[in-house]
């Protein structure tokens, strides 16, 4: 136990708060890296997701795509590192590959799954199949994309961690220079800065989730007509 | 790919660690997590606990919590433990609220026909309820067999051996090949078992193809 409370020493000393290699940094930093490489992903699967789901052609390519999660992404990023060298790009390629399958299976399953006897009656009023997309689909499709999106994010900030390895800044330099330096007060402080900011990034998007949803798309967990899964959530939301 | 072939055995022993590493908490997390899923469909407040716990847990990075571990646990920092532990707790918490979600999705009619049947409690849970459950438990440990055997290489950078061994070790001696033919294999491992799954659970569950087919008749 000792060991925490040398990290809390190490955490709560003043030196940590400020500079360019302390802990504000370093925490803007990784939400740099994160929120570059998601965007980034947003850009490419939203769109694709959108069409693939909307025309109901090319569904394998969100299989096939989702088969990229098995790659492993420490492996991914040390590859990238060498072939293009130390930097911000290659860092961020593999990020975006890891953001892209779970942002391209919630926009697409999102879509996919919206009641066939709403999109008929937009049609019959007269929408046309881009504004059925953007009006109707897309608001109805948000609970899934908006899981997507969250099951990325975090994702993308956990691995941001390894980007220190290759010599990048973010959070997880502490914890990388912590065990080059045998000094596992930094590495724990270090880890638990970064699980403080993924709990508070995971907070706000769910936040983020219940402001956007239409309240009659809500679930209600606790009633009992509410609480079927579909093992298509699950696939999106624990990604 | 001379690399491979003059490295073979210790890929193979590398191999061997990683499926250890990651599939021995995949059998853990579902042993463990029935009996939460089940608490925590059969009270609310169990529930209103085990859920966002999961969540919370789930929300941790692997590195933090290969690294949290160690001082809790009072184990060295590359024990393999660890990241055993870890794994199994990201297996559970993820599937605890889908075998919660599952059971509480048993039709209540089914549950009437099979006390009907003369079905006790516990015979009733292993002989209609858990297997209604099947696929729902399947897609939970496909995500969770794929996630953790990509996840288990990252135990690398604290010096647990793997395959994710050969990426650090590859990135050392700037060796293309050694970290290729670790991607791959990972990658293969990962397809592997996500396809046995797949099959294991439609064997489980012949009744699922039944009804499909039984409605194209129609």
């Amino acid at each position: 136990m000792n060991s925490f409370g040398n990290a809390f020493a190490w955490l709560f000393a003043p030196e940590q708060w400020s500079g360019p290699s302390g802990i504000p940094a370093r925490v803007l930093e990784h939400l740099g890296y994160t929120a570059l490489a998601v965007l980034l992903g947003l850009v490419i699967a939203l769109p694709i997701g959108m069409v693939i789901g909307h025309s109901g052609k090319g569904g394998f390519l969100v299989g096939a795509v989702n088969a990229l999660r098995a790659i492993p992404e420490l492996g991914l990023l040390i590859l990238l590192v060498l072939l293009m060298g130390i930097g911000l790009l290659p860092v961020t390629l593999a990020l975006v590959v890891l953001a892209i399958p779970p942002l391209l299976a919630g926009t697409y399953s999102g879509i996919r799954n919206v009641d066939r006897s709403v999109v008929d009656a937009a049609r019959g009023m007269g929408m046309k199949e881009g504004r059925i997309l953007m009006r109707v689909e897309l608001p109805n499709a948000l609970p899934l994309i908006l899981g997507g999106l969250r099951a990325a994010t975090l994702q993308v900030l956990a691995t941001a961690t390894i980007a220190a390895y290759v010599s990048l800044g973010g959070l997880g330099r502490f914890v990388i220079d912590g065990l080059y330096l045998r000094d596992f007060a930094q590495t724990l402080g270090g880890t638990i800065v970064i699980a403080v900011v993924a709990l508070a990034l995971e907070g706000l998007l769910i936040l983020l989730q219940r402001l956007v949803v239409s309240r009659g798309l809500r679930r209600n967990p606790t009633r009992r007509r509410d609480r079927t899964v579909r093992p298509v959530e699950i696939a999106v939301e624990t990604a | 790919m001379n690399w491979l072939s003059r490295n073979i055995d210790a890929v193979l022993e590398l191999t061997g660690y990683h499926l250890v590493i990651a599939l021995l908490p995949v059998l853990f997390g579902l042993v463990i997590s029935i009996p939460l899923g089940w608490v925590a469909n059969r009270w609310p407040v169990a529930r209103a606990i085990l859920v966002p716990v999961a969540g919370i847990m789930y929300t941790i990075p692997s590195l933090v919590l290969f690294l949290i571990l160690p001082p809790l646990l009072g184990t060295r920092v590359l024990d393999e433990i660890n990241v055993i532990i870890a794994l199994t707790i990201y297996t559970v918490a993820l599937l605890v609220r889908s075998v919660a979600d599952a059971l509480a999705a048993v039709p209540p009619h089914v549950i009437a026909a099979a006390d009907a049947m003369g079905y006790r409690p516990v015979r009733r849970f292993f002989g209609v309820e858990l297997p209604l459950a099947v696929p729902v438990l399947v897609a939970g440990l496909r995500v969770a067999t794929v996630s953790n055997i990509s996840l288990t290489s990252v135990a690398a950078i604290l010096g647990v051996p793997q395959l994710g061994s050969l990426f650090t070790d590859g990135f050392a001696v700037e060796n293309y090949d050694e970290i290729v033919v670790a991607i791959i294999l990972i990658f293969l491992l990962a397809m592997v078992f996500d396809g046995l799954l797949l099959l294991a659970g439609r064997l489980l569950t012949p009744w699922a193809r039944a009804g499909r087919a039984v409605g194209a008749a129609k």
